[in-house]
């Protein structure tokens, strides 16, 4: 914990210029995650500032037939709506999926997505961690690798010292939905505005880990689009976790049917949500059926990399992620049929 | 035999007298004390797991705007005792587990303590640590004692044999190992602590949150060298213990000691969750080899259960795991042994039914796969295995009423018709039964103070509520010990002021308190009759109640559950929990009933989902928070169900009462697994049942 600045401009320009300005500030929303990194020193800014009442709350519907979500929108603001529970049901099943009815009232459609990793040597100042202080370790590998990823990773058992090591997994449920659903995230940064595909948004680690997403500093989402599904078209989330409530996702996973069509998004696995492309082309066309989806899955899970650790590692996680998928897309055909 | 009080109070459902104050939010507890002028103080924890402190460098956090003091090992008062390891804080440089206090800051405002603390340079002299517990240990010993007194290793009869003798007329003999997981207790409330040093008066006073003011104080006694006259506890509330608040941790020396720095200032200390899972106790991870060998119609031949787990290097807790066994079922041939390896880790300590809750996982998980390979119902199979007396002491029982409690149950959990592998669905259904036991305890020393005053009944003793009903059920019982309306009664619990009583601990209090107030009132009938003065005033002694030494006495229970897994999945869930309790009289349904169902919950949640994810390599759970620590949550809880037999016993005491805090944690975890096997047919043996477990026997 170490005193910072607070300030609240008067709009969202001004929030820029003032985040932009001082490399170590931040943007507060509904604060649910950054002010508990604040208590535990995760986050250690300078200055603090508050949008949450600086971009739109709105749910607004678009020209295309898509719907637009106000970067100040609360999760269960965006959970209740009837045109989002009427054509993105996977988007609502998302977030009330997530944390709690009182963290949703707090937690924006910005703050959301931008979460960070609940991987607990992160959030531990006195455990080493790339994340948090790059440079330092990974303290994960080899530990407790329940919630990390299985996917994007540079393989089992990475070296713990090398800087670019990092096997954590983001956190949220609703940017697992939001990319199945082909999201775009507008933004306005120093730079001016700009519109990020939400597949985009988060990065794997690379060589540093540091960096969530693509957002430079002091870039501020605005609003996030949902463009319109086809006519017909069948979505649902189905996420796997420790307890029935109140807890994160082992595996994840959101998927759109349509005509024999199908995207998934799978949380709980990577550094980013994981959209499995290859799963989602060697489907394209064929019959969904239960088979040919834990066929497809399979093949999407070629590459996946167990981390061995403390309880057993997170192997488990490559069956679950194929059996889940699978049980998604059959809840979704069966509807149909 | 004891004369049973006649129930007219007792008996009764009646609201908790604290219950508006606690739903309003008003009761007070310790650390929200209104004190004036309080200062606060942070911790400053070890990051190493063992090692010594070679330097603090505490420039930067004196030197910030609103610091008081900080204490450090260099620096600190000495104490009059360092007897106890646990509570030796800052009495030397060395580190002996991970997270052990080696400062404190105190400071205007807790914003600026935690930020001082984290300020505070420390560099170590590291030593290579020791924190993971395996079975082969090469440290393991034998500890002196077993927690509560017990016998470390019983013997009778030769196991050995029995395992290799009755296979040859179509019995069966079963090894197996099971584990349990490190718990933390967590209740809600941390562990904090509001402490005011007289210098003048030389008078302490610390509001404190604890299982037992008595108790609390005189460890802070030993410790600064103080006279029970110069400390006064006071707790009237207890944001629940679960046996962490039993015995003082070191957090409360720490506070003292900062009250002492700044005499004539009230300092606050309140642990955060965090640290909590360093310096609050915790309930050792158990492992348990099980012998079993049974004749064909299911009698068993031989029990067995050897228990390796851990304590700290610095203090010793040996959790006495392996004692259910010795007394659950009868076998002519018996063992039980504890082996502990002492590690570089945090002090364990209480937590609800120490003992008794680990020790019925494993053997009531290994009844239920005797019954299977015996092709035997396990309600049965426990039923033929019932002893006639103590296998351990030979006495009989004070009431054993176990096989009524499994008929019971039985009856009304359908289990004649019970699911085998049954699918609905998307999920497979199975149903699972263990029993419970716990000892009834009554403590040594409780005083109660017994008045008339006003026109009412004023009974005072340092007993403690911990959420557990004890502000109600004691005027219950006084009430009908005076043979008067219990709305004319009150009893003042919670503060040094009032007479010795014992900790809140071993599901002891309401017998032993209440065997206090009974005496208490008794005497004052006989003195002073139907229309006492006002100002008539008596105690009244539980060594002075009657004690039966000739039977043994314990509270027996049956544990029925419903397991549903996900077939896809995995995914665990327990639509139906059923108990069936003999736990002698109960005093009042209400408070009963939520120490009962609290119980079996929480047994649920060590079935399910509790789990102190140890980092051997850091020396420290990984998980330690409650986002991340999981404790079972509303959704997780289906119909849950307590019910308790019609028990007249005689021997405990003038109540009849047995206790019920802790019976409710034992054998819930091992009917989970046993339901989850009907399910599935896949055994888990180490704790917690998670999917990844059953997944690879999934379709
Ligand atoms: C106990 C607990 C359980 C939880 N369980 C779940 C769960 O199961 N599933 C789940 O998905 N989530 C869960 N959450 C996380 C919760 O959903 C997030 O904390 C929340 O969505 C964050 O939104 P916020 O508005 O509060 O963000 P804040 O905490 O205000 O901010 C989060 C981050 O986003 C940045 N930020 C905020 N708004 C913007 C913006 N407009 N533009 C650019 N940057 C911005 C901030 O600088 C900060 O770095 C849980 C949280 C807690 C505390
Ligand atoms: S997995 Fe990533 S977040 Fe976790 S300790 Fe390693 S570097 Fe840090």
């Amino acid at each position: 914990m170490k005193p910072f600045a607070y300030a609240h401009p008067g709009d969202v320009a001004e929030a820029v210029r003032d985040v932009a300005a001082e490399p170590n500030a931040v943007f507060l929303a509904g604060g649910t995650n950054l002010v508990d990194h604040l208590r535990l020193g995760v986050a250690r800014p300078d200055l603090v500032v508050d949008v949450r009442t600086l971009t739109s709350r709105e749910i607004t519907d678009l020209d295309d037939g898509g719907l637009r979500l106000g970067a100040a929108s609360t999760n269960s603001e965006v959970a209740a709506d009837r045109r989002v529970r009427e054509r993105y049901p996977v988007l609502a099943q998302a977030l009330l999926a997530g944390a709690t009815g009182q963290l949703r009232n707090m937690a924006t459609t910005g703050g959301n997505p931008l979460q960070r990793t609940r991987c607990p040597y992160f959030q531990d100042v006195t455990t080493p961690c790339n994340k948090r202080q790059p440079g330092t370790g990974c303290s994960a590998v080899g530990g407790y690798t329940r919630y990390h990823a299985i996917l994007g990773t540079p393989g089992a058992l990475p070296d713990p010292t090398a800087p670019e090591t990092c096997i954590a997994t983001h956190p949220s449920d609703m940017a697992v939905a939001l990319t199945a659903l082909d999201a775009q995230v507008h933004t306005l940064g120093p730079a001016g505005v700009r519109t990020v595909p939400f597949v985009d948004l988060h990065r794997l680690p690379g060589d540093d880990p540091s960096k969530d997403t693509v957002l430079e500093h002091g870039e501020l989402i605005t609003a996030i689009d949902l463009p319109p599904l086809p006519a017909g078209a069948r979505s649902a989330y189905r996420k796997v976790r420790d307890r029935a409530s109140y807890a994160f996702a082992l595996v994840s996973v959101a998927a759109v049917v349509h005509d024999g069509d199908v995207r998934i998004a799978l949380g709980g696995v990577a550094h980013k949500p994981w959209r499995a492309t290859r799963a989602e082309e060697i489907l394209r066309g064929g019959p969904l059926t239960d088979h040919a989806v834990r066929a497809a899955m399979d093949a999407e899970l070629a590459v996946a990399q167990p981390q061995p650790g403390v309880e057993g590692g997170n192997g488990f996680k490559i069956p679950l992620a194929a059996r889940t998928v699978a049980a998604t897309v059959r809840t979704l055909t069966e509807e149909q049929s | 035999m004891t004369d049973l009080l006649e129930p007219r109070a007792i008996g009764q459902g009646l609201v908790r007298r604290d219950g508006e104050l606690k739903v309003r939010g008003t009761a007070t507890y310790a650390v929200e004390t209104p004190v004036e002028n309080p200062a606060y103080c942070h911790p400053v924890q070890a990051t190493v797991a063992r090692g010594r402190v070679t330097a603090m460098d505490t420039a930067a956090a004196t030197a910030l705007d609103g610091v008081l003091a900080v204490l450090t090992p260099f620096d600190a008062e000495r104490l009059a005792s360092t007897e106890d390891a646990e509570y030796a804080v800052l009495q030397s440089d060395e580190v002996a587990f991970r997270g052990q206090l080696i400062g404190v800051v105190i400071a205007e405002t807790s914003e600026v303590a935690r930020q001082a603390a984290d300020s505070v340079r420390v560099t170590y002299d590291e030593q290579e640590h020791d924190a993971e517990l395996a079975v082969d240990h090469p440290g393991l010993y034998k500890p002196e004692k077993v927690n509560a007194g017990h016998e470390t290793d019983t013997a009778e009869g030769d196991v050995a044999a029995a395992m290799a003798t009755p296979q040859r007329d179509g019995g069966v003999t079963l090894e197996r190992t099971y584990s349990t997981a490190m718990y933390h207790n967590n209740p809600l409330e941390p562990h904090a602590t509001t402490a005011l040093w007289d210098a003048d008066a030389q008078f302490l006073t610390l509001w404190d949150s604890t299982q037992g003011v008595h108790p609390d104080r005189a460890a802070v006694c030993e410790v600064f060298g103080l006279e029970q006259e110069q400390v006064r506890v006071v707790c009237p509330y207890v944001g629940g213990g679960f046996g962490s608040k039993g015995t003082p941790h070191a957090n409360v020396m720490l506070a003292v000691m900062a009250a002492r720095a700044l005499p004539g200032r009230p300092v606050k200390l309140a642990l955060t969750r965090q640290q909590m899972f360093f310096l609050a106790g915790y309930r050792t991870p158990t492992i348990q080899q099980m012998q079993l060998a049974a004749d064909r119609r299911g009698r068993l031949q031989a029990i067995a259960i050897d228990v390796v787990e851990q304590t700290s290097r610095i203090k010793e807790f040996a959790e006495q795991t392996g004692v259910p066994a010795r007394m659950m079922y009868a076998s002519p041939n018996r063992r039980s042994t504890h082996r502990l390896a002492a590690l570089d880790v945090p002090v364990p300590s209480w937590m609800r039914a120490p003992g008794e809750c680990p020790g019925m996982f494993g053997p009531e998980v290994a009844m239920d796969e005797l019954a299977e390979e015996l092709g035997l119902d396990p309600v049965e199979l426990r039923v033929r295995n019932e002893p006639e007396v103590d296998p351990e002491t030979g006495k009989p029982w004070s009431s054993r009423n176990l096989v009524r409690c499994l008929r019971e149950g039985a009856e009304r959990f359908g289990w004649a018709e019970r699911p085998r592998g049954r699918r609905e669905g998307d999920w497979l259904v199975g149903y699972g039964v263990a029993s419970s036991v716990y000892p009834t305890m009554r403590q040594a020393t409780s005083t109660a103070n017994l008045r008339y005053a006003d026109g009412r009944y004023v009974a005072e003793i340092g007993a403690a509520d911990l959420g557990t009903g004890a502000w109600t059920i004691l005027p219950q019982i006084t009430a009908d010990a005076l043979g008067v309306d219990v709305g004319d009664v009150d009893v003042r619990i919670g503060d040094t002021q009032y007479p010795t009583a014992s900790v809140a601990g071993g599901s002891s209090g309401t017998n032993t308190w209440g065997s206090a107030l009974v005496v208490a009132a008794r005497a004052f009938r006989d003195k002073f009759g139907g229309s006492p003065d006002d100002g008539d005033e008596i105690s009244g002694d539980v060594d002075q109640a009657a004690k039966d030494d000739a039977h043994a006495p314990y509270a027996f229970g049956a544990q029925f559950v419903e397991a549903r897994v996900n077939a896809d999945t995995g995914e665990i869930r327990v639509p139906r929990l059923l108990g069936v309790f003999g736990v002698g009289r109960v005093i009042n349904p209400r408070t009963a009933r939520s120490q009962l169902i609290g119980g079996m919950t929480m047994g649920l949640s060590m079935a399910l989902h509790e789990n102190s994810v140890w980092d051997p390599r850091i020396g420290q759970v990984a998980n330690h928070d409650l986002a991340e620590y999981h404790i079972t949550v509303n959704a997780d809880v289906g119909e849950i169900e307590a019910v308790w037999l019609d028990e007249h016993d005689p021997y405990v005491n003038a109540m009849g009462s047995k206790g019920i805090g802790e019976i409710g944690i034992t054998g819930t975890a091992a009917a989970v697994v046993n339901a989850v096997h009907a399910a599935t047919g896949v055994r888990v043996r180490d704790l917690p049942v998670t999917l990844d477990k059953v997944l690879p026997g999934l379709p």
